[in-house]
């Protein structure tokens, strides 16, 4: 199962990923999360400029048989928003941890990213 | 307890996700929601709709039971015919949805929705009391197994377990061996294609589900049909202690018969001229996103108006629907209105169920 779950980024608890990237930090959610919620349809995202703050509600994704919050696994100012999946939510079904990732944001600070669950806690989480 | 189906075990084997629906463990999904819901549009699917309440009534006050229930003519139901119909408090709010089946000997059987079947054989034995009828009621819930195989295909996938043909009318029931089970077949279902609901045994139903050879499909593809046909849903439409809707605020006026005497028959007289308070409709959204059970529904102007009973993506339009229960008068085909999905008023178009032509 571990396999399955990149060890170059961290996790939060509610299945949400961090990966930093030359100074950003790079935001989407699991494949166990995905899979918990089917078909996505629809995914509603803050924009380039607005600010996150760790722990709290950035934004919800849509299935079609339920609604889930999203939680911002670190705090900062989003500088990237994944427009593609405005129109094809089923990214995030196909390639949750690619090519349906879901925001960049510039790091408020960095240590935050340590208080995340590394790959192997979070496989033992979800197992 | 959560009341488990004969086909519980199997659908666990076969990876289906599960919840709880009316007191029973229920599959909502066995592969997507969207492939279970397009099999039954382009193709067949099948169903376990055991949890589905199964009463009988017989005897010689069978049809004055019947009759005095529900909100329809059951007098108008030859043996081997169905409708749909309501059941009614003395207030004419609904307190279940259901299929009536005119059965041999004058016997009949219908079916409530999950979880109800002891509430509604006891109001039959209430009644029967009340009236000095002579008849005897049977909760069969437990002893029947209950498979719905819907779509364009179903016709064509049934034969081809049995020797015979099922060119039946709508709303038909006849008895049937399926895979060798002795089975009654009705032309029924909640999806809005063609196809069919057996009712057998529950120790043989396992064996008529794995004869059928189609997509299994969930809950969660059962109520993304039903919303895009505009049929309404217990707890979710309509609900005696948090939502009490009349037959007449549910659109369903064609389900009751005024000449019949039934529990809340004068209430819906008073109603239907006066006109009914509330009004079922439905909408598509305009703006990006989903509604939900519970969003308001406000005009332009953001005076609130009522809210969304169901609401989901369509699958087969990828367009979000909703059906919406606002005050009489409030709306006309084609306003636009607002949605208010967590805090931000979205446009949406009313528009009168259903949202597919079948």
């Amino acid at each position: 199962m571990s396999d399955d779950i990149p060890a170059d980024r961290r996790y939060r608890e509610t299945h949400e990923w961090a990966r930093p990237e030359d100074g950003t930090v790079r935001i989407g959610i699991s494949e166990f999360a995905q899979a918990e919620l089917g078909d996505v349809v629809f995914v509603e995202l803050p924009e380039v400029g607005d600010a996150l703050s760790v722990d709290e509600s950035f934004g919800v994704v849509e299935s079609i048989k339920a609604v889930s919050d999203l939680y911002a696994p670190v705090s900062g100012e989003v500088t990237a928003v994944n427009d593609a999946l405005f129109d094809r939510p089923e990214l995030l079904n196909e390639s949750p941890f690619e090519e349906g990732w879901l925001l960049a944001v510039d790091p408020a600070d960095e240590a935050e990213l340590d208080a995340l669950l590394d790959a192997e806690d979070y496989a033992d989480q979800i197992a | 307890m959560t009341r488990r189906t004969p086909l519980a075990d199997s659908h666990g084997a076969a990876g289906a996700r599960t919840t709880e629906f009316g007191g029973w463990e229920m599959p909502v999904e066995f592969d997507s929601i969207r492939t279970e819901h397009e099999a039954v549009r382009a193709g067949v699917g099948k169903f376990d709709v055991s949890h589905m309440g199964q009463i009988d009534v017989t005897g010689p006050n069978a049809l004055d039971l019947i009759n005095r229930l529900t909100t329809n003519d059951v007098g108008d139901l030859e043996p081997g015919e169905a409708h749909y119909s309501t059941i009614t408090d003395e207030d004419g709010v609904v307190l279940d949805d259901t299929v009536v089946y005119a059965l041999d000997d004058g016997a009949y059987r219908f079916v409530p929705n999950a979880g109800h079947d002891a509430e509604m054989a006891e109001r039959c034995r209430w009644l029967a009391d009340k009236r000095d009828y002579e008849v005897t009621v049977t909760n069969a819930t437990e002893e029947t197994g209950m498979i719905a195989v819907q779509g364009p295909e179903a016709t064509d996938h049934f034969e081809t377990l049995t020797d015979r043909s099922f060119e039946m009318g709508r709303f038909e029931i006849e008895p049937a061996t399926i895979a060798g089970v002795d089975c009654r077949v009705a032309s029924t279902g909640y999806t809005g294609e063609r196809g069919f609901e057996i009712l057998c045994p529950a120790a043989e139903v396992g064996t008529v589900w794995n004869a059928l050879d189609c997509q299994p499909c969930g809950l969660g593809a059962r109520d993304t049909l039903r919303l895009e046909m505009g049929f309404v849903l217990s707890g979710q439409e309509f609900d005696p202690e948090s939502r009490p809707r009349t037959p007449y605020d549910l659109g369903l006026d064609w389900v009751v018969d005024l000449d019949t005497t039934f529990v809340g028959r004068d209430a819906l007289e008073a109603e239907a001229e006066n006109g009914p308070d509330r009004h079922l409709t439905g909408l598509r959204l305009i703006d990006r996103g989903v509604a939900r059970h519970g969003h308001p529904v406000t005009t332009p102007d953001g005076e609130e108006i009522g809210s969304v009973t169901s609401g989901t993506m369509s699958p087969t339009l990828g367009e979000a629907i909703a059906l919406v229960d606002v005050a009489a008068g409030s709306v006309a085909d084609g306003d636009v209105v607002r949605v208010v999905v967590r805090d931000e008023p979205k446009k949406a178009r009313i528009r009168t169920p259903p949202f597919l032509d079948r």
